[in-house]
């Protein structure tokens, strides 16, 4: 399998649902999960296509709320 | 193997954001963050804290703070930076706070040149306090004190923050930026690191006025209100730098 | 250094810098000009800080900023820049700060003179600022003493984490006496201002933060429950007041400031007369002197409260007073000083003067 050049991960306790990342993601690999809630009962984000990230890290520039920490591959 | 290229930054604390989602008070609280660590200013940073959606910024940014009066965030930024000229002070104020009640006092920082930083949050609206009209709201803009929108014969006209303070003298930095997508987001970044960086050489009184959002008193997502900053916000209140002491 | 002649205001300003005071912030009104004029020429020969303001709105709030970054900060102004301070007044004291506060009273209300009052009790003692917060408050009555008490309110302030006001008048202000200004001041254990916003660099670990939020109800009222706390250690230590004339006068009066100095020569006018007549000069007017009431002898016919105003004081006199005596009023406003003849007069016909 091929290694992707990026890899998200997201604290979903901190998220608020915003869909800033999800709109802003070049390759569109970000969606908005309407069946799960967080603590604050907001719906999550969740990666559809992983190995499709190119750890552009534009969600996680535009999210207001620290929730993503992006990696890249070296 | 595996690098990080972006993580929640150290300048801010482990306390969530109480603002709204998607609300661009976020995305410029970590940039003014990431720029006090990167600067290495952090430590010696004290916060003055406004009046506003961001009345709890003390409980954010990660550094000493002062929580101001309503306007006066620029006075307290004085009355500090003149008795602490080492120390790296800035503001963090919305419309109401700096364009409407606390005018006098920011225009006089700027007047004299205290070498501060302000980070102008501009919304054209009073989100706090629930959707009122601010001294920035657009013609037409429909608040809850302008119910059949801004009249200019009523309610006078949008303040251009940015174009009147071009024309102080003691202003060593100021551009108008916004965050409303990655692009303008990695700009205003580098202005905010920019007047910090002119604080840190005491060039004289630096400002980034951000044009931001507001969703939930604009009624919109807040994918809508970053689009709504750049189709119906940035017209007018042109983007750029209004005065550079550094290029003269 | 030997006595010299100096004008009150000048005095006020070269006191706190004798009071190490490190930065002044203000602006001008009539009649305490000499003030920041004064620690503008000096402060800055000093290294220190001095800045004229925009308003006196801006000014008390550079004075919240350089108080929350731990130094030693004063303003000053009269009765309506007073006014304008009070938002400001109220947040530094529910943050805890330290500051002093010179109050020139000038007639009142609203733009009104130029000329002496003591308009302002209520503005210095009941607030003027939103919330549960005192001052404490001095009243001087000649400049020796505004010197003296001006030098030890920066002690003070920083003390008990509270902003102390020194209310004095225009007449205090622009008169001239001979004054001393190496009277010693009382020594005091001053703690370190750990709390000071100076950088986190200086106390690692510690965020500092200057602040009077607090939207939790339960917080706030502790908050509040604290500060009477600290309120009743005042009362207790900060006390201040002194008797003139209490071996056996028949009547008492109740005065402070210049109205206290009138009143002296009034005494000593009605002592000529056969007629003795004591009085109650509150040094401190928060904390008020009550205790002071308790020395006023069984027999006496009344006491009288002076002031230069309408009766504001006055409903201290009535709490303090406790319905044991009757209480009556002698006033002049508008920036009007009696001559001690009116007061002696008063005395005299203390019967159509009774309040209470």
């Amino acid at each position: 399998m091929k290694v992707p050049k990026g890899r998200v991960t997201f604290n979903d306790e901190l998220c608020k649902g915003c869909g800033l990342c999800v709109e802003y993601c070049p390759t569109h690999i970000l969606y908005q999960d309407m069946k799960t809630l967080n603590k604050a009962g907001y719906n999550i984000i969740k990666v559809s296509e992983p190995d499709k990230c190119i750890g552009c890290a534009f969600c996680a520039m535009m999210c207001p709320d620290s929730v993503i920490k992006v990696e890249v591959n070296k | 193997m595996w690098e990080t290229k972006y993580e929640k930054s150290q300048g801010l604390t482990d306390t969530k954001l109480s603002y709204c989602p998607g609300c661009a008070h976020g995305i410029v609280h970590k940039l003014v963050a990431e720029t006090l660590v990167e600067l290495d200013i952090l430590d010696k940073s004290i916060a003055i804290a406004s009046v506003g959606c961001s009345v709890f910024s003390y409980q954010f940014f990660n550094c000493d703070a002062q929580q101001a009066p309503h306007g006066r965030a620029c006075a307290l930024a004085t009355g500090v930076k003149r008795v602490l000229p080492e120390n790296i002070v800035f503001t963090y104020q919305g419309d109401g706070d700096l364009a409407s009640i606390g005018i006098a006092e920011t225009i006089h920082a700027a007047n004299r040149g205290e070498n501060i930083t302000v980070i102008f949050i501009n919304n054209a609206i009073y989100g706090m306090t629930g959707g009122q009209m601010a001294p920035t709201s657009l013609i037409g803009q429909k608040t809850t004190t302008s119910q059949d929108g801004r009249v200019a014969e009523v309610h006078g006209n949008p303040i251009k923050i940015s174009e009147m303070f071009a024309t102080i003298g003691g202003v060593a930095y100021l551009e108008r930026v916004s965050v409303y997508d990655p692009k303008h987001v990695i700009n205003a970044k580098k202005a905010i690191k920019k007047a910090f960086q002119y604080q840190k050489e005491k060039r004289g009184f630096t400002m980034i006025e951000v044009v931001s959002t507001c969703p939930v008193n604009w009624g919109m997502t807040p994918v809508d209100a970053m689009k709504w900053a750049k189709s119906d916000m940035e017209p007018e209140y042109p983007l750029g730098v209004f005065k550079d002491k550094g290029a003269e | 250094m030997a006595k010299v002649l100096m004008k009150g205001n000048e005095a006020i300003a070269l006191a706190a810098i004798k009071g190490g005071v490190d930065a002044f912030y203000g602006y001008p009104i009539t009649p305490q000009n000499e003030v920041p004029e004064y620690l503008s020429k000096h402060l800055l020969a000093n290294g220190k800080v001095f800045l004229q303001a925009e308003s006196e709105v801006s000014a008390i709030n550079m004075v919240y900023g350089a108080a929350g970054a731990g130094k030693r900060v004063m303003t000053s102004s009269s009765s309506p820049g007073i006014a304008l301070k009070q938002e400001g007044i109220s947040y530094i004291a529910a943050a805890e700060l330290p500051c002093v506060i010179c109050s020139v009273m000038r007639g009142g209300p609203g733009l009104g003179s130029i000329q002496p009052s003591q308009g302002d009790y209520y503005q210095a003692t009941r607030g003027g600022g939103n919330g549960d917060y005192q001052l404490i408050v001095y009243a001087p009555e000649s400049i020796q003493e505004t010197i003296d008490i001006m030098k030890d309110a920066f002690n003070i302030a920083d003390y008990y984490r509270n902003p102390v006001m020194v209310l004095v008048d225009g007449l205090i202000g622009q008169m001239m006496e001979s004054v001393d200004f190496d009277k010693p001041v009382k020594e005091r254990k001053l703690p370190e201002k750990d709390w000071a916003t100076t950088g986190t660099l200086n106390h690692p670990g510690r965020r500092n933060i200057a602040n009077s939020l607090y939207l939790d109800p339960a917080e706030l009222e502790q908050h509040n429950i604290d500060l009477q706390k600290k309120y009743k250690r005042i009362k207790e230590n900060e006390t201040k007041y002194e008797l003139i004339n209490f071996d056996n006068p028949e009547y008492v009066i109740v005065a402070y400031g210049t109205m206290a100095r009138i009143c002296r020569s009034a005494i000593q006018m009605l002592h000529e007369e056969g007629i003795e007549v004591g009085m109650i000069r509150p040094i401190s007017l928060f904390p008020y002197p009550e205790i002071a009431f308790d020395k006023i002898p069984k027999t006496i016919k009344g006491i009288l409260t002076c002031e230069l105003s309408m009766g504001q004081m006055l409903d201290d006199v009535l709490i303090a007073n406790n319905g044991r005596h009757k209480v009556g009023f002698f006033g002049r406003a508008g920036g009007m000083l009696p001559d001690p003849e009116e007061i002696v007069e008063a005395i005299k016909n203390f019967t159509e003067r009774v309040v209470k």
